[in-house]
């Protein structure tokens, strides 16, 4: 699936999701975003790339920082650009998604970046959209969140310098986490060696062996030897439906310490998608400790989501080689 | 005496077992004889079916008319009439109209415009408790004096003992339970379970939700004693449960969609909303215990489970959209691929939508058997055709199988001896 992602070139025309994604893109998108980290540097942090295109940030769920990382990306390619944040409770009241969307296309927008807590909606709009118009997905319910994934990658990259030989641990909530699956996807692609979610039964989604993953539910097992510690945040909603006796328990048995993180590879780095729950998945120690690139991975999210922009929106400047 | 000749056709009559080129002849809406008729008879009208099939018009267990309540979806009037141009005589209706088929007042209003459509026939359904809620019976023996074919709640009944009161009071009515199992705490997403709704980040169903309820049912239905059918079961454990319970001798019988015989959850790729449908379509596994179950007679029947929606409901991401499938149009085609596909013979295929949802129903339809009302089907087995919205006849074109090619197309459809004419106005 995600075929309708790519061009007849086979580029990127709307960026939906990791899952389809052939290797030569996802490397594509990470030399991109590398030559972008250093635009990031300069004190005039500015490229022409996107000049005179508007960008729509069209968020139906609340996001702080996914929504301000876009925003930056995009001026930084000097577009302008629209902030929407829709209350789900009064978009319900009547319009539709599709008459939003011919509505917004109505303005002549040049790309949408939408987040939205249906799976499938990015995908949905991709198929509805006006052909111009490109989609970028920044999260679609528990189904992908691809320039988290990207930002992830790039920041593994930056430390590891090789995705082959890598042993890399997801823990936590995978059955609601959009992060999970396209870090899963990315990893995959990208040759890591063993890619493990770890994390209770009631959090684990039926048959995610098959993306190509092995399953822990102890914490101590899951990190063994590992290189790379993905550490997905805990919504407290999860209490509610029965899925977690508590937070404290939830911390005891899966939240990352010093003493667990001992078990993993003595130079593996933890990461975080943010925002963080001190005390609930990761001990402070941890997050502020000298493996954590937590910061880093911010950082970094704005070079990924310029390379996703221009690589789909800019008149393919940088050149870079083709994808297939 | 209005008379009519079906001439030359392949006749096949699941009920009697009869595939053979022969005669049919109908005199006052009655099947008359088959073969050679009385000495004395003419015909006022006569079909050559050369070439032809001539089977018993076609009984679906399960259509969404819409009306009342929803009438932007389709009308008794549109819907009947889109049964009658597929070959389909008779129609259940299930209870959840708006307003609810829960006093004889609605029953007979749909019973009336049904009869001033003069399209396929129809039974309407019983609400098992008042507006669906699970909480008062329905007044089932009144219903049933107003022509309920038998009773179902179509949502889920939380409460046991209401459950086991309404079971217990159906079978004192004599009323079979038209029974959808589903055990609602299980059924809160929007596709089956498994790998297909991890990959999509949908909330999944799993199998539990519907044999949870199917171990329930089954047993107060062997305390209660009431007749019940299971309507589109969608998994194969579930099909094992009910063959477990006929081998015990409980009254018990089950459909499946026709629609879940040919798809799975892995048709959902792409987040084609058209394959949005409650019961979920299964793992491959569980199709191929349904198409088993059928075959070895545990599954009786096949039904179309039509649900026609407006275009918009199934424009949205997935599981925004509306669940159901308008599938009047490919019930009596689908039935026919099914026989091509599993090789059984169109007389076995047949029965599946004639004389077996007619004894679920306790009617004297889904036969030519001489002196039954004369409702038949004519249709060209070997006449290619592809699905479009052009063609539907059904006011809803939500359809995962647009485009698909079929074989079968219906020729004449009869109903009480008349040559139902689908373009009246």
């Amino acid at each position: 699936m995600n075929n309708i992602q790519l061009d007849q070139q086979g580029r990127l025309k709307h960026f939906l999701g990791i899952e389809g994604l052939k290797r030569p893109i996802l490397i594509d998108i990470l030399n991109t975003a590398a030559s972008f980290l250093s635009i990031d540097a300069k004190a005039v942090k500015k490229a022409p790339i996107l000049r005179g295109k508007t960008i729509i940030n069209l968020f139906f769920e609340p996001s702080t920082r996914t929504r301000t990382t876009f925003e930056l990306a995009a001026k930084r390619l000097s577009a302008d650009v629209l902030n929407f944040n829709i209350d789900t409770s009064s978009s319900s009241k009547g319009e539709t998604l599709i008459d939003m969307l011919h509505n917004l296309e109505a303005m002549h927008c040049d790309m949408f970046i939408v987040r939205h807590k249906a799976g499938g909606a990015a995908y949905f709009m991709a198929q509805h959209v006006a052909p111009h118009i490109h989609i970028i997905n920044a999260g679609d319910g528990q189904h992908e969140h691809p320039t988290q994934a990207m930002l992830d990658m790039q920041t593994i990259y930056q430390y590891k310098k090789d995705f082959a030989p890598l042993q890399v641990a997801i823990v936590g909530d995978i059955l609601h986490s959009r992060v999970a699956r396209s870090d899963i996807h990315a990893l995959t692609t990208l040759g890591a060696s063993q890619v493990r979610v770890v994390g209770p039964k009631t959090l684990i989604p039926k048959g995610i062996e098959e993306l190509g993953v092995k399953v822990f539910n102890s914490l101590k097992t899951g990190l063994r030897d590992v290189d790379v510690v993905i550490m997905l945040r805990l919504q407290r909603e999860r209490m509610q439906s029965a899925l977690l006796p508590s937070v404290f328990e939830y911390f005891q048995y899966y939240g990352l310490t010093e003493d667990v993180l001992a078990v993993a590879h003595p130079e593996a780095i933890v990461m975080h998608p943010g925002p963080i729950n001190r005390g609930v998945e990761i001990d402070s120690t941890i997050a502020d400790g000298k493996r954590s690139v937590i910061l880093q991975q911010v950082s970094n999210g704005i070079a990924i989501r310029m390379a996703v922009m221009a690589m789909t929106l800019g008149s393919r400047i940088p050149e870079q080689k083709e994808g297939q | 005496m209005a008379t009519l000749s079906i001439l030359e056709g392949r006749v096949i009559d699941p009920a009697s077992n009869l595939d053979s080129v022969t005669n049919v002849h109908i005199a006052d809406g009655k099947i008359l004889a088959i073969g050679t008729p009385p000495t004395d008879f003419s015909a006022e009208q006569q079909i050559n079916a050369k070439n032809q099939i001539v089977c018993p018009g076609l009984i679906d267990l399960s259509v969404r008319l819409c009306e009342p309540g929803a009438e932007h979806k389709g009308t008794i009037l549109s819907e009947t009439r889109a049964a009658a141009a597929n070959g389909i005589t008779t129609v259940c209706c299930p209870p959840d109209t708006n307003p609810v088929i829960d006093t004889p007042a609605v029953a007979e209003l749909i019973q009336k415009r049904a009869t001033e459509a003069g399209m396929a026939k129809v039974l309407p359904l019983a609400a098992m408790t008042q507006a669906l809620k699970g909480e008062q019976l329905a007044e089932i023996g009144r219903l049933k004096e107003a022509g309920c074919i038998g009773v179902s709640n179509v949502l889920p009944i939380t409460n046991t003992q209401v459950l086991r009161h309404a079971y217990a009071y159906a079978a004192n009515c004599e009323m079979t339970v038209f029974l959808q199992p589903i055990e609602p705490w299980l059924s809160k997403g929007c596709i089956h379970e498994g790998t297909i709704s991890t990959r999509l980040g949908l909330s999944g169903i799993p199998e539990t939700a519907e044999t949870i309820a199917v171990a329930r049912d089954l047993l107060l239905i062997e305390m209660t004693g009431v007749r019940a059918h299971f309507c589109r079961l969608s998994t194969a454990r579930a099909v094992s449960m009910i063959k477990e319970a006929q081998a015990k001798g409980l009254p018990v019988t089950a459909d499946v969609s026709a629609h879940h015989l040919f798809l799975t959850d892995k048709d959902i790729k792409n987040y084609n909303s058209q394959c949005h449908v409650s019961p979920p379509l299964r793992s491959h596994d569980d199709k191929t215990g349904l198409r088993e179950g059928l075959l070895q007679g545990n599954i009786n029947a096949i039904s179309s489970d039509h649900q026609p929606h407006e275009a918009d409901a199934k424009l949205s991401p997935f599981a925004m959209t509306a669940s159901g499938i308008s599938a009047l149009d490919t019930l009596l085609p689908l039935c026919l691929r099914f026989a091509e596909e599993m090789q059984i013979d169109l007389t076995t295929a047949l029965g599946y939508v004639t004389h077996k949802p007619a004894q679920i129903l306790g009617i004297s339809a889904g036969t030519l058997a001489i002196d039954c009302p004369a409702d038949l089907c004519i249709f060209d087995p070997n006449s290619h055709w592809r699905l479009t919205p052009d063609n539907m006849q059904s006011l809803g074109h939500n359809s995962p199988f647009l485009n698909s090619e079929f074989k079968g197309k219906v020729s004449y459809t009869i109903i009480n001896g008349q040559i139902v004419d689908i373009d009246k106005e």
